[in-house]
């Protein structure tokens, strides 16, 4: 059975989180830009726990849990900031802030 | 690494194509529901890679609690215009997105596919690991006396996180007495 290279995990990785990269370029919605924000952490979560095995130390599982719990707040704190958007400018276009260039 | 190809490829197919969805639909519930395969793929490959905690644990905060919170606030919003951003973004600067995202991803399988790997190796092997009582056992003696710290600033940080989410999405009581900030 053949076996699968740590560097083809780690590039998986690399790809999930360029694709978050890019929908968080492209995209206007907010709500899209923080569930591409959630993609990218995920994608360095799946590396951390990459090299934990191949290191055989579970101080990458540990920093998981961190950064989860920041990623937990992140989204909590972001979709706070959404909703106070919403109130005040009835949309969830990042195009439609701009009251500091006014 | 001893896991098994056919799994690992089927979650990695899964949470590439997943993902892609995400960025790519045009409402957002869709895209969420697709956030939700990723995540449980990723929870699957996780558990290939013997880190059977981490992969509860991504099942449980991410799609039981974080994807709850973005369904719930779509649900608020009740938003049902979609919006045909991705259109209105230019097609240069698609473009563009699209190729630094490429470039990015090809210094980085480069630099993954000819660097060897890192030559420290802790003892913490799958044996040692079974034989001092399994993953959850290690993970949480070592989160309680090696990361003590860390473990409670966590709780700091999902303090201040909880005061500033109430802070910011409060209803103002009113315009007038709210202070002079946002007038």
């Amino acid at each position: 059975m053949p076996k699968v290279e740590p560097w083809v995990i780690l590039s998986f990785c690399s790809m999930i989180f360029f694709i978050g990269f890019v929908g968080l370029l492209i995209r206007r919605n907010i709500l899209i830009v923080l569930m591409s924000i959630e993609l990218m952490l995920n994608a360095v979560n799946l590396s951390f726990v990459t090299f934990s095995k191949q290191l055989a130390h579970p101080g990458g599982q540990m920093s998981v849990f961190f950064i989860i719990t920041v990623a937990a707040a992140e989204s909590a704190v972001g979709l706070g900031l959404l909703i106070a958007m919403f109130r005040t400018l009835r949309s969830v276009d990042t195009d439609d802030i701009r009251m500091l260039k006014e | 690494m001893d896991i098994s190809p056919c799994f690992f490829y089927l979650f990695a197919g899964l949470a590439i194509a997943g993902s892609l969805f995400v960025i790519l639909k045009k409402n957002p519930v869709s895209s969420a529901f697709s956030l939700i395969l990723v995540f449980f793929s990723f929870a699957g490959i996780y558990a290939l890679l013997d880190a059977h905690l981490v992969a509860a644990i991504q099942i449980l905060v991410y799609a039981g609690a974080i994807m709850v919170l973005f369904i719930f606030v779509i649900m608020l919003l009740n938003s049902d215009v979609v919006s045909l951003d991705i259109a209105r973004a230019g097609k240069i600067y698609r473009l563009l997105a699209v190729a630094a995202g490429a470039l990015g991803l090809c210094v980085f399988v480069w630099a993954f596919r000819h660097n060897p790997p890192p030559k420290f190796t802790g003892n913490f092997t799958i044996d040692r690991i079974e034989a001092a009582g399994g993953n959850t056992r290690v993970i949480s003696e070592m989160m309680f006396s090696e990361y003590i710290l860390p473990f409670e600033l966590t709780s700091v940080v999902l303090l201040v996180a909880i005061v500033g989410a109430v802070a910011i999405a409060r209803r103002k009581p009113s315009q007038n007495e709210s202070g002079g900030h946002n007038a």
